[in-house]
């Protein structure tokens, strides 16, 4: 059984917050959810499934289905894998709804990483996990360990700190066009690469904005979606994957994409090479350099020069990406990218985006979602999304 | 002894003799008696094969840079401790080990470079952590 076409992004919302100093966890779910209802057509009402991750408040779905007042789950589903959580959320709900389980689903992301005092990122019950005395006693860092794949990637492949700085180049080109990113202004290489070192080869421009907010998707069934006004967004293919140290033998040139991307591709029947818009998962820029080349983009060791030369700057790069200026410049909310990939994705193959960084025709876009370390254990998830009729 | 933290690590019972091992100055790595994986980090099973016939064969300690990197702004109990270095180190028996290079030279630090096993006691502890030092 295939999940291709048995589902649709009917709605999409992504939170006009960064800084939410006055707004409860909580609300920010219960706003988003709202946001992505009304874009869909829909209301509280209509919902029978739904989908959240760790950053939900309180006790998994159920103290937020009692929140915002979902009287009829009959589905529901905790993924939990950091930031690509909600991508994974997608697939399994369009799975769902082809199973006969639910009919309309919603999905829901909120953090306050600057205002909330939650800790970054999604790892869960760190003291208990297994690595924990292997790993963190060592004083780890998120951006410390990314370091180290794109260290290796640099001694494999002669990637460069430049290359690097094109994709934070890129994402902040195409922020500049968008009024709500937290980093509006474009940057240049020179400027990345003379940023202060946090953890050699990553310069703090590399990495991510840490930000407020959240958003919310809403994913129907193709009857339901028939019957809206809104224009819906058919689920062609969806993959999924855990890579983690294999015993000791991990391999940091690569990533979870490797194996989700051709999952996503198989279910949906086309290539890397059919694909007009990417929303790739931007924690970091060398998380971006690897997934281009693990989705099958360019070869493994040559996403250096892949998006050299404005490779990935829309409307006209070699592969447009994160068109609303992505996690590295525009908003990485409760420090999980993986909502806002799937909402801008939406946007272009509605044809949403902002005019500068429209894709011309967007019939075709994958969303990519990386949770946890690209240098430890990971979750990856890939969607491939068509445009349908609008 | 190294100048690093040396926060205490969850002592799983179940591998009590890796820590007492590294207390001692010992490397001892958990090998499989049916399969012969030696695998990272340790466990008392074999995540290959899944047998619980582990035994904890004696390490030279020695192996080379896998990755490394910099770590310019120590956060938690590392935080006066910058810079320090984060590495893997490929240990000659196979396994890529997560640890601290210490005593070494940063500005000659390289891929490829051999290191050796060293030990820092936890205090008050069965335990030691393991890092490596250039040879
Ligand atoms: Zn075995």
């Amino acid at each position: 059984m295939s999940i291709r076409g048995a589902a649709h992004i009917a709605g999409v919302y992504e939170h006009p917050g960064r800084h939410l100093p006055d707004t409860s966890l909580a609300l920010i779910h219960a706003e988003v959810a709202i946001g992505a209802l009304a874009d869909a057509g829909l209301t509280v009402g209509d919902v029978d499934a739904y989908f959240c991750a760790g950053d939900a408040p309180g006790f998994g779905g159920i103290s937020f289905a009692e929140y915002l007042g979902i009287d009829n789950v009959s589905y529901t589903d905790t993924t939990e894998t950091g930031g690509s959580s909600y991508l994974i959320h997608v697939g399994h709900a369009a799975a769902a709804i082809a199973a006969g389980k639910c009919r309309v689903a919603l999905i829901t992301l909120a953090g306050k990483p600057r205002t909330g005092g939650r800790r970054p990122g999604g790892s869960g019950n760190v003291s208990t996990a297994p690595e924990f005395g292997f790993e963190t006693v060592y004083g780890t860092s998120v951006l410390g360990l990314y370091a180290l794949a794109a260290q290796r990637h640099m001694y494999e492949f002669g990637t460069t700190s430049e290359q690097l700085a094109e994709i934070k180049v890129a994402a902040s080109l195409h922020a500049q066009h968008n009024p709500r990113a937290f980093l509006p202004n474009p940057v240049t290489i020179e400027e990345v690469v003379e940023s202060p070192l946090v953890s050699d080869p990553l310069h703090r421009l590399d990495s991510c904005v840490i930000t407020d907010g959240g958003g919310a998707l809403v994913v129907v069934h193709p009857d339901i979606a028939k019957d809206l006004a809104r224009h819906t967004i058919p689920v062609l293919g969806h993959g999924e994957a855990l890579k983690h140290l294999d015993a000791g033998r991990i391999d940091l040139t690569h990533t979870g994409a490797s194996a989700s991307g051709p999952r996503a591709f198989a279910e949906a029947g086309v290539t890397p090479a059919d694909i007009d818009y990417a929303s790739i998962y931007d924690s970091f820029t060398i998380t971006v350099l690897e997934t281009i080349e693990d989705l099958g983009f360019c070869a493994k060791g040559q996403g250096g020069v892949f998006v050299s030369e404005g490779g990935l700057v829309a409307p006209h790069g070699r592969l447009p990406f994160n068109t609303d200026g992505g996690g590295l410049c525009n908003n990485h909310p409760a420090n999980r990218g993986g909502m806002t990939k799937v909402v801008e994705a939406v946007r272009q193959l509605r044809g949403e985006a902002h005019a500068a960084v429209q894709v011309p025709d967007c019939e075709l876009a994958v969303a990519h979602g990386t949770g946890g370390s690209i240098a430890t254990r990971m979750g990856s998830a890939t969607l491939v999304l068509g445009r349908g009729e609008g | 002894m190294s100048n690093l933290p040396t926060p205490k690590p969850p002592i799983d019972p179940a591998i009590a003799v890796y820590w007492s091992a590294a207390a001692e100055g010992r490397l001892v790595l958990p090998t499989c008696t049916d399969c012969g994986l030696v695998h990272w980090y340790p466990r008392p099973f074999c995540p290959d094969c899944s047998s619980r016939n582990i035994v904890w064969t004696d390490s030279d300690g020695d192996g080379e840079i896998y990755s490394f990197t910099i770590t310019r702004r120590g956060q938690g109990v590392y935080r006066d401790s910058s810079p320090y270095v984060l590495a893997y180190v490929e240990l000659d028996e196979g396994p890529r080990v997560l640890s601290n290079i210490v005593d070494a030279d940063l500005e000659t630090l390289a891929i490829g470079q051999r290191v050796s096993a060293t030990f820092d006691i936890v205090p008050d502890e069965d335990a030691a952590l393991l890092r490596f030092h250039p040879t």
